[in-house]
């Protein structure tokens, strides 16, 4: 067989390897974090350290999002007679998409690199072996409560990029042209309901498991000592945020099938 | 010299005579890739007993106390705790038994975001939840002052020296009173005094908690100061097992290579 053939059998192959690996390691977590004993405490403080400390970090990237929305749908919108359509298209566009994909990109990289390195440096300093020769199940104590820390806060964080998306599109719309916040709120939110509003912003509950999922994984299987620590870093962020746009793709289309 | 005459005044345990072994090897096979590591190597270890186990870098020492721990799993054999066979049970079955068990890892691995107090609470806080928090407090001061580390409680593990770190390791792998020790490399990098000093708290802990234990080492002037018995690996098993005397004796030219150079 040719060596290009070879290798192109040998990376499908790892990339096989690598999907069964990570069920695996998900069925550990699972089982783990479901049955007891819970680890309320060090879930607590993966809460605060996913949730608040995300926080200035997702408010800001919202707030530049809704400024950018707001500049180009004027822009836009002006040019086709549209004008008056402006609140709606920054609301729309913050809540269904941009809100979520950028919260979920930005949580991917900030939590995604912090828990993969984390985990990668404990792991290369047999951390985690210490903590399972102390009978401690590591996957419960570091994987499933860093996961559910994920799944709860992204949701909750996606609420604050979406609010200050939507405050800072008012505010550049507000600049260029009086309008009241009000008014914006109001004409922006004008025939929205709860499904234009709920199933966006609790698909990022799904962008939680995934980035906890990655970065847990990538984190825990590391070896190689520092060079290992910085690939874990790496490929957490890299392949947290590749699945997040490729489950956004996949949950955008369930969401227009069952909330149309 | 005080810890030569402790050796010579070490009381008998009893250890060499009757008593079920607590840890007991058979058998067991060890590979890492292509790399054949441990090649049907057995052992056994009685409670209140010490085995110091030997050999070149690379003859799967540390991989002999992470298969008795459970951290690896072996390609076949069995280790035994208790009479209980390890291989195949799950994580939290393990658990029950690795609470019985206590390891010093070559590099003490303290939890490097806990203090020293928060690193020897750990296992209390995990199996120990009906002790209060002063019981714990206290407790974990008590295991500071048996490894001379009382006035380092509020410290992190990266402002303390190695032989510190595994003072404190040492005091984090008793917490839960074990009745396994199992030590990989205690005094290695450590200065001669740091190492003796080692050996002496080893030896001191082994005589008040009456426990089996395990002790990898390159080192064997800690071997025969800490140890009752020696073991020495070579290519994957056992090539001989005894006192350092009759180690002394053996006609084995590794054996006596290995003396002569250590």
């Amino acid at each position: 067989m040719l060596p290009a053939v070879n290798s192109s059998h040998g990376l499908i192959g790892e990339f096989f390897a690598w999907f069964g690996d990570l069920g695996i390691f998900f069925w550990q977590v699972v089982r783990a974090g479901v049955t007891p004993p819970y680890e309320f405490r060090e879930l607590f403080r993966q809460l605060d350290e996913i949730g608040s400390k995300s926080l200035p970090l997702v408010a800001l990237a919202g707030a530049a999002t809704g400024v950018v929305l707001s500049l180009e749908a004027r822009y836009s919108l002006t040019r086709f007679g549209a004008k008056s359509l402006l609140p709606a298209a920054i609301v729309f566009s913050v809540i269904h998409e941009t809100g979520p994909i950028i919260t979920g990109l930005v949580v991917s990289g900030r939590v995604g690199a912090g828990i993969g390195a984390e985990l990668a440096s404990m792991k290369v300093t047999e951390q985690i072996d210490a903590i399972e020769a102390s009978a401690v199940n590591p996957y419960r104590l570091l994987a499933a409560t860093r996961i559910l820390a994920c799944i709860l806060m992204l949701p909750l964080l996606t609420l604050a990029g979406d609010a200050c998306g939507l405050i800072m599109g008012w505010v550049a719309q507000a600049l260029v042209e009086p309008l009241s916040l009000h008014q914006f709120i109001n004409s922006g939110f004008n025939g929205a309901d709860f499904n234009d509003f709920l199933p966006p912003t609790f698909k990022t509950a799904v962008f939680g498991l995934i980035i906890g999922l990655i970065a847990c994984f990538q984190g825990m299987r590391t070896s190689g000592g520092a060079a290992g620590v910085g690939r874990a870093a790496t490929s957490s962020v890299v392949l947290s945020s590749l699945f997040v746009i490729l489950a956004d793709v996949l949950l955008v289309k369930l969401i227009l099938i069952f909330f149309p | 010299m005080q810890t030569i005459d402790r050796i010579a005044a070490k009381p008998d345990t009893g250890a060499q005579g009757g008593g079920t072994p607590v840890v007991v090897v058979e058998d067991l096979h060890k590979s890492f890739g292509t790399q054949k590591v441990l090649n049907g190597i057995g052992l056994a270890v009685k409670r209140g007993e010490t085995l110091a186990v030997l050999g070149r870098s690379g003859t799967g020492k540390s991989v002999l106390l992470r298969l008795v721990i459970g951290l690896e799993k072996p390609d076949s054999g069995s280790v035994r705790i208790h009479d209980q066979d390890i291989a195949g049970l799950a994580l939290d079955e393990l658990g029950e038994i690795r609470k019985k068990m206590g390891f010093l890892f070559q590099h003490a691995a303290l939890y490097d975001s806990l203090t020293v107090e928060q690193n020897v609470a750990f296992p209390l806080q995990h199996h120990r939840k009906s002790m209060s928090k002063s019981e714990q407090r206290d407790r974990v001061n008590a295991l500071l002052a048996e490894v001379g580390m009382q006035d380092a409680v509020a410290k992190m593990p990266a402002d303390i020296s190695g032989g510190m770190q595994k003072r404190v390791g040492l005091a984090r792998a008793l917490a839960l009173e074990p009745d396994i020790l199992l030590l990989d490399e205690p005094t290695a990098g450590l200065d001669p005094i740091s190492s003796a000093e080692i050996d002496d708290l080893v030896l001191k802990l082994q005589e008040e908690h009456h426990m089996a234990s395990i002790v990898v080492t390159h080192d064997l002037h800690s071997a025969k100061t800490i140890a009752d018995r020696l073991a020495l690996l070579n290519e994957g098993n056992v090539l001989i097992e005894g006192s350092f005397q009759e180690l002394q004796k053996s006609d084995i030219a590794f054996v006596r290579e290995f003396l002569k150079h250590s």
